[in-house]
Order: C-alpha cells, then sequence, then structure tokens
C-alpha cells in the first residue's frame, strides 16, 4: 500500500480525535514553524516543496503566500471548503476523517502570512461537519493549541466557521468571499487579487481543504520527504474521486502522475460487467471530455500532462462514462447544473447556459436538428473568454469537446424536420421536461 | 419588538462574535438559518428582524434568500427529501431512484405530500457521488445526509417519521400569511423553481 498523507484516517483508527492524532506526530509541523521559524521561512519551505493549489487551478500555494501585502493589515486565511464541483467528494473525507491535519494545516498557512483570524467556509450541506469542527476547534483551543499564545509561541490566532447556503459558484474565491461579507455569492473584477484586496478588503489568502492538509506533513517531514511523492513539477499525492460507471467508486489518494488505468481499473475495479470504457471527465462537470481510448488511459494525471490529451486535472474528479450513455445526455446533465449554478451576473454566462440547456436538451429528447448541434457549439464558443470567473469557461468544456469528440452521439439524435422555433424557447420551472415547444 | 432578537438572544450573540464589529453585515447568512428554524422558512417578520440587527434593509436580506438554494421563501413540508440527480449520481441511477420514490410517495418532484410532511425535491451535486443514490433531509434544524439508498430504505425513513409526526414529536408546519397547506402541496415549490424566479427578478430582467 503507499503512503499516505491525507487519508491518513484510513490506516489510523480514530485520528478524528484529538488524543489519537497528537498520539500519531500530530501537531509536530505546526509547532516547528511557530517556536522555530520566522513566518517568511514557512513560506519558502512550501515554495521549495513544491506544493500546488488542490482546488483545481494547480496554482503553487507558497507562492500565493508571498503576494500577501504587507502594507496593508489585518490579514486573514480563508479556507475553501465549499466542494460543490459535480464528481468531487474528497475535502469532506478529510474534514470527516482527518479534521486535525486541516486545521494544523490553517495555524501553519495563517502564522506564515501573519494572520490572526481564519475562516473555513464550508458550503451549506455540510452543516452537520461545521459543527463537529467547532467542537474540535473548542478542543484545540482549551489544550492551547488555539487561540491566545498557542504554544507559548506569543502568536493569537481564532478559526470560525462559517455555512454556505446551496450556491456552487461559492467554490470561486472572490464569490465566496462575498458570500462571507453577507453579500450575494458573485465573483468579483480580477486584479486586485484576494492577496491584496481579499476579506473586507484586505490581504487574503484563500487555499483549499485539501491543499492545507499537507502542510503539517510537509513542515514535519521536509521538503524532500514530500517532494518524493509525484513527479518533478507536480510533487505530492492527490485524492481522485472516482465516480460513474465504474465498478469501486470513491476517494483514491495516490501520486500525482499515476495513469488513468490504474486509478480506473487498478482501484476502481474497472467498468461493470458488459460495457466498455468510453469517455473520462477528469474534472467533474467542469472538465472537457476525454476519448478513452489506449493513449488517453496511460496518460498521467498530473497537472502537465492531462492537457496533451485535451483536458485539465482540476479538482481531479474522475467520472467514468461508459457505452451505454450517450455524450448528449451527459451535456444536458452538466448543462443543466450550470444554467442553475450561473450567478447571473455576466451575461455571456448567464444567457448563455440558459440557451444551452435548452439547445441540450431539445438535442437529447429527439427534436432538434442537425443545425441545433452547430447552433450550440456556436453558443459554447461565444461564451468563451468573456465572463469575470471560471464557471462561464467551465459550462463550455464538455459541450465543445462532447460535440467535437463525439459528434455521431448528437446526429443520430437529430431527426426533426421542422425546428422548434427557439424563440419558444420560455422557463419552465421543469428541470426534467424536453425543450419547451 | 424584534422577534428573532426575543427568542435568540444567545445563538445571536454568537453569531455576531465571529466578525469583526464593523463587518455585521457577514452574520446574514446563518440569522437566515436561524430564522428558519422554527417554520422551515424564512418569514417576511424575519427578514425585517434580520434587517434590523445588521443595520441592513429587508430588500438586502431578501435577495440572500432568493440567491442561495437552501434558504426556503415559501413554505414546504416539515421535511425535506433532497435528491441529487446530478450526472454523477444519474449515473448510478438517481433519475431513476427519485421518479420511483415520488411514485411511491404519490407526488410529482418539487411538490408535498398530502399530510404536508415531506417535500421532494430535486438538488445539484451534493459530494455523494460515490454513494449514490443519495440524499439529504432538511428540517427547520439542519441538514443530514442519506446515502447508498434504495426506494425502500428510503420509503422507511418516511414512514418513520409519519409515525414520530403522529406521537407529535415533529409539528405540522405552522402556517403564517399564505394558504392552506393542501394549495401549497398543489403548488409545490422546488430549488429550480427558485432559481427561476431568481431570473425574472434580479438577474438583468425576466424573459
Amino acid at each position: 500500500m503507499n503512503e499516505l498523507i491525507l487519508l491518513r484516517h484510513r490506516q489510523i483508527p480514530d485520528l478524528h480525535l484529538l488524543e489519537v492524532y497528537q498520539q500519531n506526530g500530530g501537531f509536530e509541523g505546526m509547532r516547528k514553524a511557530l517556536t522555530g521559524m520566522q513566518p517568511a521561512e514557512v513560506t519558502e519551505m512550501v515554495k521549495a516543496s513544491g506544493l500546488r493549489g488542490r482546488g483545481g487551478a494547480g496554482f503553487p500555494t507558497g507562492l500565493k503566500w508571498a503576494f500577501m501585502d504587507n502594507k496593508s493589515w489585518p490579514h486573514y486565511v480563508v479556507v475553501n471548503a465549499d466542494e460543490s464541483e459535480p464528481g468531487t467528494f474528497k475535502d469532506r473525507e478529510i474534514m470527516e476523517g482527518n479534521p486535525f491535519q486541516l486545521l494544523e494545516g490553517v495555524v501553519i498557512t495563517a502564522y506564515a502570512v501573519q494572520a490572526h483570524a481564519a475562516y473555513i467556509y464550508l458550503r451549506g450541506e455540510f452543516w452537520q461537519l461545521a459543527a463537529q469542527l467547532d467542537r474540535q476547534i473548542a478542543e484545540m483551543e482549551a489544550a492551547g493549541l488555539l487561540g491566545d499564545d498557542i504554544l507559548g509561541s506569543g502568536y493569537n490566532l481564532r478559526i470560525f466557521t462559517h455555512l454556505g447556503a446551496g450556491a456552487y459558484i461559492c467554490g470561486e474565491e472572490t464569490a465566496l468571499l462575498e458570500s462571507i461579507e453577507g453579500k450575494l455569492g458573485q465573483p468579483r473584477l480580477r486584479p486586485p487579487f484576494p492577496p491584496s484586496y481579499g476579506l473586507y478588503g484586505k490581504p487574503t489568502v484563500v487555499n483549499n481543504v485539501e491543499t492545507l492538509t499537507n502542510l503539517p506533513l510537509i513542515l514535519s517531514k521536509g521538503v524532500e520527504w514530500f517532494r518524493g511523492f509525484g513527479t518533478e513539477r507536480s510533487p505530492g499525492n492527490k485524492i481522485f474521486s472516482l465516480s460513474g460507471c465504474v465498478k469501486r467508486p470513491g476517494n483514491y489518494e495516490l501520486p500525482l502522475g499515476t495513469t488513468f488505468r490504474e486509478l480506473i481499473f487498478e482501484h476502481g475495479g474497472g467498468i461493470p460487467a458488459g460495457h466498455q470504457i468510453k469517455a473520462i471527465m477528469p474534472a467533474g462537470a467542469s472538465s472537457s471530455l476525454i476519448v478513452a481510448n489506449e493513449q488517453a488511459l496511460d496518460t498521467p494525471m498530473d497537472y502537465e500532462s492531462v492537457p496533451s490529451v485535451g483536458a485539465q486535472l482540476g479538482s481531479a474528479s474522475v467520472i467514468i462514462v461508459d457505452d451505454s450513455v450517450g455524450i448528449d445526455w451527459v451535456i444536458q446533465k452538466t448543462l443543466r447544473f450550470f444554467q442553475h449554478e450561473s450567478c447571473g451576473k455576466c451575461t455571456p454566462c448567464r444567457e448563455g447556459t440558459y440557451w444551452m440547456k435548452h439547445l441540450s436538451q431539445r438535442i437529447h429528447s429527439g427534436q432538434g436538428t442537425v443545425e441545433d448541434v452547430d447552433l450550440l457549439h456556436e453558443v459554447a464558443s461565444q461564451i468563451k473568454g468573456k465572463c469575470l470567473c471560471a464557471l462561464g469557461e467551465f459550462s463550455i468544456e464538455a459541450v465543445l469537446s462532447g460535440i467535437d469528440r463525439f459528434r455521431p452521439d448528437f446526429e443520430t439524435k437529430t431527426g426533426g424536420e421542422q425546428p422548434v422555433p427557439l424563440a419558444a424557447a420560455v422557463p419552465t420551472g421543469d428541470e426534467t421536461g424536453s425543450f419547451p415547444e | 419588538m424584534n422577534g428573532l432578537a426575543e427568542k435568540y438572544p444567545q445563538e445571536i450573540e454568537e453569531i455576531l462574535s465571529k466578525y469583526p464589529p464593523e463587518q455585521k453585515r457577514s452574520a446574514v447568512m446563518p440569522l437566515l438559518y436561524l430564522a428558519q428554524r422554527e417554520h422551515g422558512y424564512v418569514t417576511k417578520a424575519a427578514l425585517s428582524d434580520i434587517a434590523g440587527l445588521l443595520d441592513i434593509t429587508p430588500t438586502d436580506v431578501a435577495s440572500i434568500v432568493g440567491f442561495y438554494t437552501l434558504y426556503h421563501e415559501q413554505p414546504g413540508g416539515a421535511i425535506r427529501i433532497q435528491v441529487c440527480n446530478d450526472l454523477p449520481c444519474a449515473l448510478r441511477g438517481a433519475d431513476e431512484f427519485l421518479a420511483k420514490l415520488c411514485d411511491n410517495l404519490g407526488i410529482q418532484v418539487g411538490q408535498t405530500t398530502a399530510d404536508g410532511l415531506v417535500t421532494v425535491e430535486a438538488v445539484m451535486c451534493l459530494a455523494g457521488c460515490d454513494k449514490a443514490p443519495m440524499f439529504q433531509v432538511q428540517t427547520g434544524e439542519g441538514l443530514e445526509y442519506h446515502e447508498n439508498q434504495t426506494v425502500e430504505s428510503a420509503l422507511e425513513l418516511v414512514e418513520g417519521w409519519r409515525k414520530q409526526a403522529a406521537a407529535s414529536a415533529i409539528p405540522a408546519p405552522t402556517e403564517p400569511e399564505d394558504g392552506s397547506i393542501k394549495e401549497r402541496a398543489e403548488r409545490g415549490t422546488t430549488s429550480v423553481d427558485q432559481a427561476e424566479r431568481l431570473r425574472m427578478k434580479g438577474q438583468g430582467g425576466g424573459r
């Protein structure tokens, strides 16, 4: 079995208990940082580790911290625990099973950027998890591991949870900040980026749960140890959330650079009997559809290699589609999601996802024409590069790659001689219904 | 006269203490959850109460209710079953599960059972993709996940609630301003409806 960095609770029973966590090397990284290192040294160490953000963008974590504006105070740390990408369920397992390692990572981060308040933004559905984290934060405070004068270092930090209320867009970092400020979760125009203008207009580091959970062991075991996992440019392990048409769906913590084939067939047990793998979405619903040929299956899953088969690694939420599924159906599912989750701020995304959803439903229901397939492609192309945040971009990835790479799935559905007039499209509120006539 | 402040003074103080004093607007989301406890949705009175506590307008508070799907502007059943039928769950049979569950309860997706107890809704990804079919249960008190479900196991759960409700452990939803339970059940509300309403209301005009 490979060595685990993140899902250590799978090997150490009851790791979610403070006592057990302490007995298994807990808080050593934090102790090392707070009592023996300058904040800037911590940042340098994280830079040297090569750790990249696990939320999807893969941005170097230490570099992000180094951007914090030291002329503006106070500083804040915000943890992105909004985990809402269809197909992603890794942060939830970390918080359930190994919560103190996350909290320790938050302390290390906050110390590095000299913040005295940190907010963990959890999606509203993680109600029970937030209550559990609140109890664990209180336990740490009672044990002198959080609050005033942590471990006698003179450093103070409070960690608070903040629950969202059902909005995918709040996983986008600036929308998340707006949401904590009590506003609609809509993205901000950038620049300025959060390290100069973040929460309450103050310098803010926003990091994903999985990213932060790496930190305690990087600090305690060192940069060389961490770089022993993964690849040169994508060091470390990654949690791959495997779902869809596969025998054993679930989270698999594997070194970055593991191939799709190993994940799907060795760990995931392969495709249910009688079916063949058809397509892979490596980054959830936001993903391009990869044609699951031999070359794709042998591609290493890291930030550099996945683009060679026409997709991004993103949050590594690997959704498997088998040959019983039409890609036209997949697209109308992802578009239904993005249309629902568009925050409405940018016109191309708000209107574009609306029309794409209805076009895809019309095609899937067999009422579309070949021209509709072209139109869908064209609408998607027009959204590209025209939105404030990535949601608009994400909404078209599966559409463009789906039509380009699996066009027969769409065309065989189009039998209609008479196109249904698009002007007749009005919201019905009926999400499962066909294109309104 | 602030009903919310009178009812939950301690909870409100705790919530406000999480944020800088000059940034108390941040408390709007936790306060809305608090306000939803009693009726399972946010009443007009609660909008004003929260606005008063945070020095913002009731319209500001209402915009938050409209934007986020876990806040409800309309009463529903005492218990909302929110089934994920997004792509990964649907690849594992969530659409069929949802349809059969509704059939067995004698309702359509988005509607409430005649006894006013259960509303079934289709929702977006809940981060439980590997344990589909799955759903969350929302009551005024909070949220709870139920994973690796079958129609039978879900119906058993409903049966259990019915027994509890009969023993009045779960109070029937109270009736503030609008309509009988039956009317509400016929009308039906879904989070998707809510999103469509938001499009018409706040996002650049009607269609």
